[in-house]
């Protein structure tokens, strides 16, 4: 068992895995990484299962000092990361050696980073997930929703495998003005004529008020004529539209349920590239089909069995 | 019921069965359920009831689009309402009080009734639970007879204590954990609504049924119920 000790750290460096699944009846949010394909990424570097247990740092704020030599892996953001002030870039398998210090200062491409350790960090599994959700109250170091802080210390068991990198073909761009693909949703046809237009062929800026929950988005106001919703089980990656007409963008705290028509849904692979998306940067949504995002997605994941 | 399945997301479907709440949904609502939960076996991630609706989330690995929808019409196929397992019967006891409930006293100002009688009328009827959301335990019940629905708070409040009973249009709920809320409070039960010891997590499931039960102060405290006033964490 190796030991990695919290020196530094801010309510935005948590601990996260898939989330959780088979209790949002009960009105449990989902939870899990962000922008999952870096969370893959990162324990595809250790041969870890894709979603065991990482820890989730925006922007920036984390120190961890090494309690034993180990093999870490780092996938996503590049927040300036140094080891004993030496630059470390993302998506690469590489060692500390006991008493070297991991800090991340603020972000140079992207906005979440991944770390993850040998076969996962270890932390108590609750309702069959460590994914931390502050509101709920729910995962984390000792499972009650705590982020993470100085002097806590995680522990992983696995053994270190060979250094390795990313293909440089898989390697994600995070270049400018994304176009994010969304599957349409029952409600499209609803929104006026002018706003299905304004949706797919305008800028959108993000908004400050973006969080694990939801990033709003700012452009045109979209005028939804349909009539008021029952709440209904709301997805991951829903695109709703509020009565101000600015639509949000629910991420993986998101509630389970709500009442707000929605233009579609985000695929996993748009979900991916919006998490990683500072606020005042600017998308573009394409709309596409289930069944085009579903064959892209299967597609996707084949680069995972390499 | 004329059933409707409606694209969500890349690995969702909407069934949709009714366009408006009615108690008379649950038996349909529960029914559907259980077949969709045999149908998808472990290709089924999660199930969503809410009042009209089942938001069916599958594993979109494992399953096309037209694959799941095969398996929602199988699911269909000769449904009957459920009368044989109407979800849990739970008696809630509630301590109504001005201290705990300050909106009693706006709800009978807004009937004409005396604080009593809206109590009388809040306790008697036998409530469905027709979705939890919100927050994990959170359960919407209604529905609430027609004169004592009222709109939610103008502004919320920034703190609700634990156990705190209100209502919202024409319906009822009982808050988890303290956390923000606009609802009417009218009452504080003091039975944990979510535990992560229990089997099934949330005493109130989709499906079933909840009668309140008025207790005196000392009755609540007896049952654990923290009587600190709301004004004080508001």
């Amino acid at each position: 068992m190796s030991r990695l000790l919290i020196q530094a750290s801010n309510p935005f460096c948590l601990l996260q895995d898939a989330g959780r699944f088979g209790v949002r009846h009960l009105g449990v949010t989902q939870g899990g990484a962000a922008d999952w394909m870096s969370m893959a990424w990162a324990n595809w570097l250790l041969g870890n299962s894709p979603d065991a247990a990482v820890i989730e740092i925006t922007l920036g704020g984390l120190s961890v000092i090494a309690r034993d030599d180990c093999t870490l892996a780092l996938a996503g953001a590049d927040l300036a990361a140094t080891v004993d002030g030496q630059a470390l870039k993302p998506w690469r398998s590489f060692s500390l050696r006991k008493g070297q210090t991991l800090t991340f200062t603020q972000p140079m491409s992207g906005a979440r980073t991944y770390l993850a350790a040998p076969a996962g960090f270890g932390a108590p599994q609750v309702l069959g997930s460590c994914s931390t959700v502050v509101r709920e109250q729910l995962g984390g170091p000792d499972g009650f929703g705590r982020a993470l802080a100085a002097g806590d210390e995680l522990s992983y068991g696995g053994a270190a495998q060979p250094l390795r990198e990313l293909p440089s073909r898989y390697l994600p761009e995070f270049s400018p003005k994304p176009l994010l693909d969304v599957v349409l949703g029952a409600q499209i046809g609803a929104f006026s004529g002018q706003s299905t237009f304004d949706a797919f062929n305008n800028p959108w800026t993000l908004d400050s008020r973006a969080d694990r929950m939801g990033i709003r988005l700012l452009g045109p106001a979209l005028v939804y004529q349909g009539a008021p919703m029952i709440s209904e089980g709301i997805p991951q990656g829903a695109i709703q539209v509020p009565p101000d007409g600015q639509p949000i963008v629910l991420l993986n705290d998101r509630q389970t349920i709500g009442g707000y028509p929605r233009l579609g849904a985000l695929t996993p692979l748009a979900l991916a590239r919006l998490a990683q998306c500072l606020p005042g940067e600017v998308v573009y949504m394409r709309p596409t089909t289930q069944d085009a995002a579903q064959r892209q997605q299967v597609a996707f994941m084949q680069r995972f069995a390499e | 019921m004329k059933p409707r399945i409606e694209v969500v997301a890349i690995d969702c479907l909407m069934l949709r069965l009714f366009d408006e709440i009615a108690e008379t949904n649950m038996p349909w609502m529960l029914a559907a359920s259980e077949r969709l939960r045999i149908c998808f076996a472990e290709y089924l991630t999660d199930l969503v009831p809410s009042y009209t609706t089942l938001m069916v989330h599958y594993d979109g690995l494992a399953l096309t689009p037209a694959q799941a929808r095969e398996r929602i019409a199988q699911a269909l196929t000769d449904l009957r309402p459920e009368t044989q397992n109407l979800g849990q019967c739970h008696v809630l006891p509630v301590w109504y009080d001005l201290s705990v409930g300050p909106e009693l006293a706006l709800l009978a100002k807004r009937t004409g009734w005396s604080v009593s009688e809206v109590i009388r009328r809040h306790s008697e009827h036998q409530y469905q639970v027709f979705a939890l959301g919100f927050a994990p335990g959170f359960a919407f019940m209604g529905l609430v007879e027609e004169a004592l629905a009222a709109p939610r708070l103008a502004t919320p409040r920034k703190r609700v204590a634990t156990g705190s009973v209100g209502i919202a249009e024409r319906q009822t709920a009982a808050y988890p954990a303290q956390s923000p809320g606009g609802w009417n409070l009218i009452g504080r039960t003091p039975s944990a609504l979510f535990d992560r010891e229990r089997e099934g997590y949330s005493l109130m499931q989709p499906g079933d049924r909840v009668q309140f039960a008025p207790v005196s102060r000392a009755e609540f405290i007896r049952l654990g119920g923290d009587d600190t006033p709301q004004e004080v964490l508001a």
